[in-house]
């Protein structure tokens, strides 16, 4: 069962940096458990990929993450929304992103969703191959996975969904 | 913070001093601007000086590589100073590190361009 709580709830840091420009912002929380889901739609701009990066590093901090590993979380949210803004949605005003910001008691889930062709991830070069090495780009996916424990793809009726977890053990304080 | 460039002539090697965010959008057309120009100048030795660099993304790596292989194929050379942990971290795990040519020393590094 899901129930809606008002933006004006939120902490203002957390919604500081979606305030301005954006179309809609959602919240839902899970009503039996300690779970909560913060949505956000975007425009497909470069505006809303640094939100969603700044969102991503306040998410982290709230979560307890050092200081460490949070630049690197902030890095791979704002790679997969540079993906959807820029590869999915090909920046096309009509076209929106979501992002939603779940932080559970082991993990913090991030889902960065376009309105693209769609994405399939076996079809992307190593950007390690020696032949791939030199190329002007390509890396964003795999930055992704190397600072995420787990990124999984999700084919939407329009577009894709990237899932970005990061496990919160040992670090459990913020909640 | 978007990037910022400075530009100064060491012993005919040209450093561009950057600092801020190299990333989409950001620095990374910058630093395409400035390469092209310097080439275009017939400054064919550049040196990125990035002490000052505290964020780059993957747009920005894919620039910096971009920059060293247009350098390259008009015969020159591009070489990068003064990486702070994180860009070093990055090109450690894009396995670029060995690609470039990377100093902390300014002055071995201007000395290192060929004469």
């Amino acid at each position: 069962m899901t129930i809606g709580i008002r933006a004006s709830t939120l902490p203002s840091s957390l919604l500081s940096a979606m305030d301005d420009g954006h179309r809609s912002t959602t919240r839902t929380a899970l009503a039996d458990s300690t779970t909560s889901r913060v949505s956000y739609t975007l425009d497909s701009t470069l505006d809303s990929v640094n939100k969603v990066e700044q969102t991503a590093e306040q998410y982290a901090q709230r979560a307890g993450f050092d200081e460490e590993t949070i630049p690197y979380i902030a890095m791979a949210v704002r790679e997969a929304a540079v993906n959807a803004v820029l590869h999915g949605n090909a920046y096309d005003p009509n076209k929106h992103i979501t992002a939603s910001f779940e932080t559970t008691s082991d993990d913090l889930v991030i889902r960065i969703t376009d309105q693209g062709p769609g994405l399939d991830p076996s079809t992307l070069p190593d950007p390690l191959a020696p032949e791939n090495i030199l190329r002007g780009s390509g890396r964003g996916i795999f930055l992704i996975r190397a600072f995420m424990d787990e990124v999984n793809f999700r084919q939407l009726q329009a577009g894709t969904e990237l899932t970005l977890i990061k496990h919160r053990t040992p670090a459990k304080t913020g909640t | 913070m978007s990037m910022k460039v400075s530009t100064r002539q060491v012993d005919g090697v040209t450093i561009l001093d950057l600092s801020g965010r190299i990333t989409l959008g950001e620095g990374s057309v910058t630093i395409r601007d400035a390469v092209r120009d310097l080439l275009a100048k017939g400054q064919k030795k550049i040196l990125l000086n990035l002490g000052d660099v505290n964020y780059i993304d993957s747009s920005g790596i894919g620039e910096l590589v971009s920059a060293f292989t247009t350098v390259k194929n008009a015969g020159g050379e591009l070489k990068l100073l003064n990486l702070t942990k994180k860009v070093q971290d990055l090109l450690q795990i894009t396995k670029l590190y060995t690609v470039f040519d990377i100093s902390n020393d300014e002055a071995s590094a201007i000395s290192s361009f060929t004469q």
